[in-house]
């Protein structure tokens, strides 16, 4: 039985309803009296001098308010480095021009702003503004890039970071081995495709605080803004609407700070919302990847030594690339035990579409290569898939590649054994029709790097009549944090879901609660909550147990009310008890700040040290069939089953493993960004595929429960593990299926063609 | 381009309005205030757009204002409120098929259609209903199985409510 209230209840999120009637203020849904309409001009080349910007025409437009090109801005940058952190120093050559002024690196760098009473004038006044380019050649393959005489992207090379990991000794690894397997693998650009474009208003109110209402994943940019347009940090205030869906792709800064200037410009608040083809140029992509693996196993399959060396295309500007590389780094050698491990990574400068944070943030690259490589090593030692891994996956009290010991629960080979055990009975070939099955196991961490010294702050108060408010600045892109908070408020309270409101976040209103990325929300910020409520809580049951002269620990909270556990006749409404102490002066509101543990960065040389605070592991696995005269993959079943510590809402756990499972078949078979020669030729979605709900069955979803994890009541995250081990099982059972390797990404059916020798 | 008074029925109300012949019947709705239309790709591929007219799940991206003129447009928001929410609202909210809601409203509506001409729907029938409105969060499993609770509770029930 369990131990909680309402925790591990599947209940309806507080946000759903709304939602489903159209309620739900989105940010493109909000307006303002006398608002102006923003436009973007942006670069036609993705590698280009410019010789002159000439706005005059455009401004001379009726209805033109405001153009601003670099020289109006003091040719401002903006820091790219990772946002919202509150303890590090800054990564040099994190720069990026907010318009650019002398040479553009990407198709559809931004270049100038127009703000125009009507969306119909600021376009025709985009067409207005002379820009005269001179086309450069430009570099669009990392491995052209990194070559001597390559051109060069940002000054002084195109490397953008590189990160290296050595623990023990490789080369006596691979000499102790009986074989060797070598692979590489590569991956593609992938489009985050939230249904929402990114879109905002801003205005600058009374007290001359820019306000800007936001879809963004990251309401600390505030900072970041300010710095960037040149005022104080306090006079720049986020709003933060109900997200669109984000996945990463909102959580570099968007049009925050081209609503920021052209609202300070004119004084006006001013509306900027993407197009679909907008969005898909302007925003970030998931990192195409180029890994190269060497693993030694002994015959018994025990792995000896592992070198991987993973190259990245960061694209035209840094952004997140080199923490994406980091953790591509750190987890690449995957959820096993292994003694000699040698990874090198970099992240090299291009002039395609910029890559930065997508779900996984560069765990799923990883997580393709070490999982299509075990089973290779399974088919070259004629070994089960499973029993290569069981011989190899880490157990608690285990050092990863960094050095770094796991302390919570692994439940990897419980997890592998429960997935490929619930795709029931195989499914026979019929004909040209081959039938394979594959599965991954993964680990992905939650939380943000420990050497950011990552805290969140919430707010909890009762009021006099009992109910509850919460304030925390955690945006809400879709996974239901905001209701998951009011869930573990519910349980310390004892008071009922509908009687809590928690705020959608506002810098001005909300107690900052860090990022909504790196799974970190419901860790950090359920706990910062669970802090809050639990301060209440005592301050409730001390004045209680006066009252009904009884000990602290024999009282309870449950369905509004404080209660005498042993005699539960003998209670009061929480709303009494509370007017009680609001008479006396104690406290019924309080401000919690949880902190995750902090570390020092790994050593640069060897990558040794403490990465993340925990893990999350579990196994995907799928069964496929695979037509061999068309190429087609059909996904036939599919099973995912993760330890996700504890499901705070069941209902909400199984939609994020079912939602990610479906990202991650796409990422599998069908989603490509096409870049040629820096142009998106897969530029909206009548060209960049994403799934339908016709396209695969649901995934079957198995929840673990190890109640192990460092979020509150022992949870884990999720939201990002859910997607990583999908491409890779996919491609397993491809393989599986045909008897010849795929080691790229999409599986489409040409690149089947093609491995069958039929192409 | 000249302007041309049209009548637009939307949940109910009637607007006259004055609209340019390239108008979409999406941006007349959004600038009337019915927000609940959602703007996604404006090129039919996303289906967040989709209304009723005249009782037919359409983009509304895809259609001109002028061509809605006198027609009957019923939008999410038209179906039902937070205080009495359409069963199809109710059992979507309770599925826990709705992540970020941004492509919610558009499936509402392409149920609605789909349970107007087939109350009681297959599984392969309402993932083709579906199939139009993309959802990047969910994976689509829990919202076709809260539309298979409501066409398996609605036996009893009269259906022509749905």
């Amino acid at each position: 039985m369990t131990p909680f209230k309402i925790i591990g209840r599947p209940v309806r999120r507080f946000d759903a309803l709304s939602k489903a009637v159209g309620a739900t203020i989105f940010a493109d849904d909000f307006k303002m009296p006398g608002m102006l309409h923003g436009k973007v001009l942006r670069s036609p080349y993705p590698s280009a001098r410019i010789v002159r910007i000439d706005p005059r025409r455009a401004r001379a437009l009726p209805g033109v308010v405001c153009v601003l090109t670099a020289a109006d801005i003091g040719y401002a940058k903006m820091v790219a480095d990772i946002p919202g952190q509150t303890g590090q120093r800054e990564r040099p050559r994190s720069e990026t021009p907010v318009l650019a002024w002398d040479r553009v690196r990407y198709k559809g760098e931004a270049v100038a702003l127009v703000a125009a009473e009507t969306e119909e004038t600021a376009e025709k006044a985009l067409e207005l503004i002379e820009v005269e380019y001179e086309p450069l050649p430009g570099v669009f393959d990392p491995l052209e890039a990194m070559k001597p005489g390559a051109p060069v992207v940002f000054e002084p090379d195109n490397i953008v970071a590189r990160w290296r990991i050595c623990k023990g000794d490789i080369e006596a690894g691979l000499a102790a081995a009986d074989r060797i397997i070598e692979n590489t693998y590569r991956v593609p650009f992938v489009e985050h495709a939230y249904i929402e474009p990114e879109s905002g208003v801003a205005w600058v109110d009374e007290r001359g605080v820019i306000n800007i209402r936001v879809s963004t994943q990251v309401m600390e940019h505030f900072r970041t803004v300010a710095r960037t347009i040149g005022v104080p940090q306090n006079r720049v205030r986020i709003q933060g609407a109900f997200i669109g869906g984000g996945f990463g792709g909102k959580e570099d800064i968007i049009v925050e700070v081209f609503l920021a200037l052209l609202a300070m410009h004119t004084r006006r608040p001013v509306r900027l919302v993407y197009t679909r083809e907008e969005s898909i140029l302007a925003h970030s992509k998931r990192h195409p990847y180029i890994m190269r693996y060497r693993t030694g196993v002994k015959l018994n399959g025990r792995i000896t030594a592992l070198q991987a060396e993973l190259i990245a295309d960061s694209g035209a500007y840094p952004y997140l690339s080199p923490y994406v590389s980091l953790y591509s780094t750190v987890m690449a050698s995957g959820p096993y035990r292994i003694d000699n491990v040698w990874v090198d990574a970099v992240a090299v400068a291009t002039n395609n579409p910029f890559t930065s944070a997508f779900r996984g943030f560069g765990g799923p690259q990883s997580c393709f290569a070490y999982e299509r490589q075990m089973d290779e090593i399974a088919r070259a030692l004629g070994m089960d898939p499973l029993e290569v891994r069981r011989v190899n996956y880490l157990r608690t009290g285990d050092t990863t590649a960094t050095g770094q010991v796991i302390r919570s629960a692994v439940l990897l080979e419980e997890s592998a054994r429960q997935a490929l055990e619930a795709l029931g009975e195989r499914t026979p070939d019929r004909g040209p029709i081959k039938v394979g099955r594959g599965f991954a196991s993964y680990f992905q961490s939650y939380g943000r790097l420990m050497w950011l010294h990552d805290t969140s702050q919430a707010w909890v108060g009762l009021e006099l009549d009992g109910t509850v408010v919460i304030r925390c600045g955690a945006p809400d892109p879709g996974g239901g944090q905001l209701s998951s908070l009011c869930q573990i408020a519910s349980e310390v309270l004892g008071v009922p879901m509908e009687n809590i409101v928690a705020y959608t976040p506002d810098t001005a209103l909300t107690p900052l609660a860090g990022t909504t990325t790196a799974t970190r929300q419901l860790y950090m910020s359920g706990n910062a909550v669970l802090q809050a409520a639990t301060a209440i809580r005592k301050t409730l049951l001390d004045r209680a147990s006066k009252y009904f002269e009884e000990d602290p620990e024999d009282l309870d909270l449950a369905d509004g009310r404080v209660f005498v556990k042993r005699d539960p006749d003998r209670s009061m409404p929480l709303a009494d008890l509370a007017r009680i102490c609001a008479a006396e002066g104690l406290p019924l509101a309080h401000l919690a700040l949880f902190k995750a543990p902090f570390r020092d960065p790994i050593d640069p040389e060897t990558g040794q040290g403490d990465v993340f605070p925990d893990f999350t592991f579990g196994t995907f696995a799928v069964e496929v069939a695979v037509d061999t005269e068309t190429g087609q993959v059909e996904v036939l079943k599919s099973v995912a089953c993760h330890d996700v510590g504890r499901a705070i809402n069941p209902a909400a756990v199984i939609g994020q493993i079912q939602g990610g499972s479906h990202q991650g078949l796409g990422y599998a078979l069908m989603e490509n960004l096409v870049v040629e020669n820096g142009e998106i030729r897969t530029p909206s979605l009548s060209e960049y595929l994403i799934p339908t709900a016709v396209d695969y069955p649901t995934t079957q979803v198995i929840l673990l429960e190890s109640g192990t994890g460092m979020g509150p009541f022992g949870a884990k995250g999720i939201g990002e593990p859910a997607l990583t081990p999908v491409a890779p099982a996919v491609a397993n059972a491809v393989t599986d299926a045909i008897g010849v390797p795929i080691n790229e990404l999409p599986i489409t059916p040409e690149r089947v063609l093609r491995a069958l020798g039929k192409l | 381009m000249e302007t041309k008074l049209i009548t637009l029925n939307i949940n109910g109300r009637t607007h006259q309005v004055a609209l340019k012949p390239n108008v979409t019947l999406l941006r007349a709705l959004r600038d009337l205030g019915y927000t609940d239309v959602k703007n996604g790709c404006e090129k039919g591929d996303c289906g967040a757009c989709a209304v009723l007219l005249n009782g037919r799940a359409v983009n509304s991206c895809l259609v001109l204002a002028w061509q809605a003129d006198g027609a009957e447009i019923i939008t999410a928001a038209g179906l039902g409120t937070i205080g009495r929410p359409h069963p199809i609202q109710e059992a979507l909210a309770d599925s826990g098929g709705i992540q970020c809601g941004f492509c919610i409203p558009g499936i509402v509506i392409a149920v609605k259609a789909l349970l107007d001409r087939n109350p009681h729907p297959a599984e392969e029938e309402i993932r083709e209903a579906i199939s139009g409105n993309l959802c990047r969060c969910t994976g689509y499993g829990l919202i076709v199985e809260g539309i298979k609770g409501i066409t398996e509770s609605a036996g009893s029930k009269e259906s022509a409510n749905l």
